[in-house]
């Protein structure tokens, strides 16, 4: 099963990179952009076909290591 | 002072660390790989050196935090063991759950790499008693990821606890905007835990030890760890 973690920082914390970002998008003169967040992604192939199983195996991966859950959030997708 | 410096895949400043420990204390520092599953026996100090443990991947420290090694640390913690975090060492006792909060990208996005001045707010406890308390001290930071941020709450149990034992400043002293490298909060460049066992920084007092590095103002510390641990014998 592919399966995917999506690993975003909570609002408030301060995101110097997506920062840094926003502002070289706007020097390249990409219309419309009001502010950039960085996060991260991970594609992840779970053995077996059980999608619950694998759900709760991410949340746990995301919880222990994933994510920093005094920074960030998580959201967990088992895609097939 | 028998102490125990961890070594990661990916550290290098453990032979800074035991060579400052070692000058210190008279005392030569056994060497811990993060593998071990035990911390030799009758260890009065940890030390979690600098460094880039895992090449800083997934976040810095995370991926060290979560070594077999690091469950041994946490009971020795929690029986009242003295834990010293230094740079990476700070970052990996945060990501352990060992200290609070986090360790951010530099509000610059600059590594930075110089001599900074540290005020010291407190001289009593294991950590800083080789101090006096508002004294300004000299020593080197050499990170990207250095800036402390947690939530408000936390921040405000760790001032009125007491517990921000180093803090960035001016030459003079002055706890200002400039002399936040970083731009942690509240200007804090080192915590202790609750119960003042584990202490977190990011500058680097083992690389201000000797004349031959041009300041010993790193010395206290471990001066005072020394001191501490002979009284409590």
């Amino acid at each position: 099963m592919k399966a995917r973690v999506t690993v975003t920082l909570k609002s408030g914390i301060l995101d110097p990179q997506g920062k840094a970002i926003e502002g070289a998008l706007k020097s390249l003169g990409v219309d419309g952009v009001a502010s950039v967040r960085q996060g991260k992604v991970f594609d992840i192939e779970m053995s077996g076909s059980d999608k619950a199983k694998a759900e709760a195996a991410l949340k746990a991966a995301a919880d222990k290591l994933l994510a920093n859950t005094v920074i960030e959030n998580y959201r967990v997708e088992v895609l097939s | 002072m028998k102490s125990a410096v961890l070594v990661f895949p990916g550290i290098n400043r453990e032979r800074d660390m035991a060579r400052a420990l070692k000058l210190v204390s008279g005392d030569e520092p056994a060497m811990v790989w993060h593998a071990e599953t035990a911390l030799p026996r009758g260890t009065d100090l940890v030390v979690v050196p600098g460094g880039f443990s895992y090449g800083d991947y997934l976040r810095c420290g995370a991926i060290a935090a979560r070594a077999p090694v690091m469950d041994a640390v946490r009971d020795f913690a929690a029986g009242g063991g003295l834990v010293l975090g230094v740079c990476n060492g700070f970052q990996i006792l945060c990501e352990a759950g060992l200290l609070p909060g986090v360790l951010m990208r530099n509000a610059r996005l600059k590594f930075i790499c110089h001599d900074v001045h540290l005020r010291v707010e407190r001289s009593d406890t294991p950590f800083t008693r080789g101090y006096n308390a508002g004294q300004i001290i000299r020593v080197p930071v050499a990170h990207g990821e250095g800036n402390y941020e947690a939530d408000e709450e936390t921040l405000k149990r760790l001032e009125g606890e007491g517990r921000v034992l180093y803090r960035y400043c001016s030459a003079e002293g002055a706890v200002d905007e400039p002399s936040n490298i970083n731009g942690a909060a509240n200007s804090i460049a080192g915590i202790v835990s609750e119960r003042g066992n584990v202490l977190g920084m990011m500058p680097h007092p083992e690389n201000h030890v000797e004349d031959i590095m041009g300041c010993t103002d790193g010395r206290g510390l471990f001066a005072g760890l020394v001191a501490h641990l002979e009284r409590a014998a």
